[in-house]
């Protein structure tokens, strides 16, 4: 039984200029207990995708099923399930870290005290206890990233969606942010879907990717069987035979890590 | 759920707002200069209706109040769906009337209590005024806020572009501040205007809190104005209710 399944999910936005179409048709299996990669450049659709699939957007076409529950039918069933960390996050600078944390697991259904225990929990597990009292401007980008990903984890979710989590971090921050993910499957076996336009992040942490461009899934495969298929030594050459281009800007690309 | 998420994001936001003095002592500001500056130069004048001229500009204030503060509410939304808050929330299963309702009550009880300032500084001034008439008059101060706070984080929410937030609320309050009465009583104006100003529905809100300040509380006036308030706030909650529940149809 796949956890995530969707056929036909497509969104199109009214835009000033005439309709956007930003994702065109999707259809996407994923496991329980995988890590999947969703690749492509800048406006591919990712986020429009995983907006989607949080229940965050509602689908213009297609169906899809996460977690059991139809996304469109029941997606109140869906969010209980589901994790989500937005491209920036959402942090209010007017709170500080305990009350985000506490008012997020109160935001899951927790009652005062188990919301204030889950906070010290997950501000241990993701080395957060020193800054629990600390406003959220005060935060360095890593130590935000990892509260980002706190709030997600808050209900302990089965489907957790990242989306360019490591966007902005520096080479040391992003593996401790891969090795955090890879102990989250590991040890809960937690499903994660994210979202990059880094090629050595789904290298280095995807169970198999898809690449998007322009609305559509252009390939998906796992990345050696990617390579392999196009008889590229990386990624990176593999991802320009499928695209034509390179996932992104290079002066994007952080330096190897 | 929906009573225990609404207490929850009550709790949140209003203790946001107490953490910001100036943003509960601001809005006090405009009708207290009235009241002080232009209140005196009405004393003694005709104003066409019954009551003293502290019992007609007050409850006049009391609405403007609400009706400016509230109005401008939908800008916190606009603040909170730039920090990702707002989506960040709408993942949760947490109930999406609830996401109107914490804030609107947050919003409500601030007005209420910018109210019972403004009140409390007419009094020196010179109003005297029955306390159930006062009572009645914060009422209408709280659902009022309640109904146009709503309709603004609706507005906010429907708009592409945070910038042309303030230009269409002011563009839509001053009319309704002029045209219902608020700063002088529509009895004196010509027919055509009196007319006009009949379409606009605050005009039986203020209509019925003034009809309190005289102690008034069984009449015609009374009713209209209950009925209006009563039937803005629930129309308002609707269409509000209706756009948490859609926010990110068309906006990103
Ligand atoms: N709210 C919106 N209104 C109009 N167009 C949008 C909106 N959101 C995204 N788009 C467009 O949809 C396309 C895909 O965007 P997005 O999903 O953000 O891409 P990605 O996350 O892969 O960079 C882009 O062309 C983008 O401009
Ligand atoms: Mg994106």
């Amino acid at each position: 039984m796949p956890i995530i399944s969707t056929a036909g999910l497509a969104r199109t936005f009214t835009g000033r200029n005439g309709p956007v179409e930003a994702v065109r048709g999707i259809d996407l299996t994923v496991r329980p207990g995988e890590i999947l990669g969703l690749l492509g450049p800048n406006g591919a659709g990712k986020t429009t995708t995983l907006r989607m699939l949080t229940t965050l957007l509602p689908p213009t076409g297609g169906t899809a099923t996460v977690a059991g529950h139809d996304l469109v039918e029941n997606p109140a069933a869906v969010r209980r399930h589901i994790g989500y960390v937005a491209q920036s996050g959402g942090l209010d600078p007017q709170e500080t870290v305990r009350s985000e944390l506490v008012t997020q697991a109160r935001l899951y259904g927790q009652d005062r005290a188990g919301a204030a225990a889950r906070a010290e929990e997950l501000a241990a597990d993701l080395g957060l206890t020193e800054l629990l009292d600390r406003r959220t401007p005060a935060l360095s980008g890593g130590q935000r990233r990892r509260l980002d990903l706190a709030m997600g984890l808050t209900h302990r979710p089965e489907v957790l969606f990242l989306d360019e989590p490591t966007t902005g971090l520096d080479p040391g921050s992003r593996t401790d942010l891969w090795a955090l993910v890879r102990r989250l499957r590991d040890e809960h076996g937690t499903t994660v879907v994210l979202t990059t336009h880094y090629l050595d992040e789904v290298d280095a942490l995807a169970d198999r990717l898809v690449i998007v461009d322009k609305g559509t899934v252009v390939a998906e495969d796992s990345p050696a069987g990617l390579k392999a298929a196009h008889g590229a030594t990386t990624l990176q050459e593999a991802f320009l035979a499928v695209t034509g281009r390179g996932p992104a800007p290079a002066d994007t690309t952080p330096v190897a890590v | 759920m929906l009573l225990r998420d609404t207490a929850l994001l009550f709790g949140r936001y209003a203790r946001q707002t107490l953490r910001s003095p100036f943003q509960i002592f601001f809005g006090v500001l405009m009708p207290l200069l009235y009241l002080l500056f232009f209140g005196p130069l009405l004393t003694g004048l005709p104003l066409g209706r019954e009551g003293d001229s502290w019992q007609i500009l007050v409850p006049g204030l009391l609405l403007q109040l609400g009706l400016f503060g509230a109005s401008f509410a939908g800008f916190s939304i606009i603040m909170e769906k730039g920090w990702g808050v707002f989506d960040r929330m709408r993942v949760t299963p947490v109930s999406r009337l609830a996401l109107l309702l914490g804030r609107v009550l947050r919003d409500a009880a601030l007005f209420v209590f910018q109210a019972v300032l403004l009140v409390l500084a007419a009094i020196p001034m010179g109003l005297r005024a029955p306390v159930v008439g006062i009572l009645v008059g914060f009422g209408f101060v709280a659902l009022l806020s309640a109904a146009l706070a709503s309709l603004s984080y609706a507005l906010a929410l429907k708009l592409r572009t945070p910038q042309e937030f303030g230009p269409a609320i002011n563009t839509l309050a001053m009319p309704a501040m002029l045209l219902s009465g608020l700063m002088l009583p529509m009895a004196l104006a010509p027919g055509w205007l009196d007319v006009v100003s009949h379409l606009m529905p605050f005009r039986y809100l203020v209509d019925a809190v003034r009809e309190a300040y005289i102690g008034h509380y069984t009449t015609p006036t009374m009713l209209y104005g209950v009925l209006v308030a009563l039937g803005l706030t629930a129309l308002a909650v609707t269409v509000g209710t209706r756009t948490f529940r859609s926010a990110g149809a068309s906006l990103g």
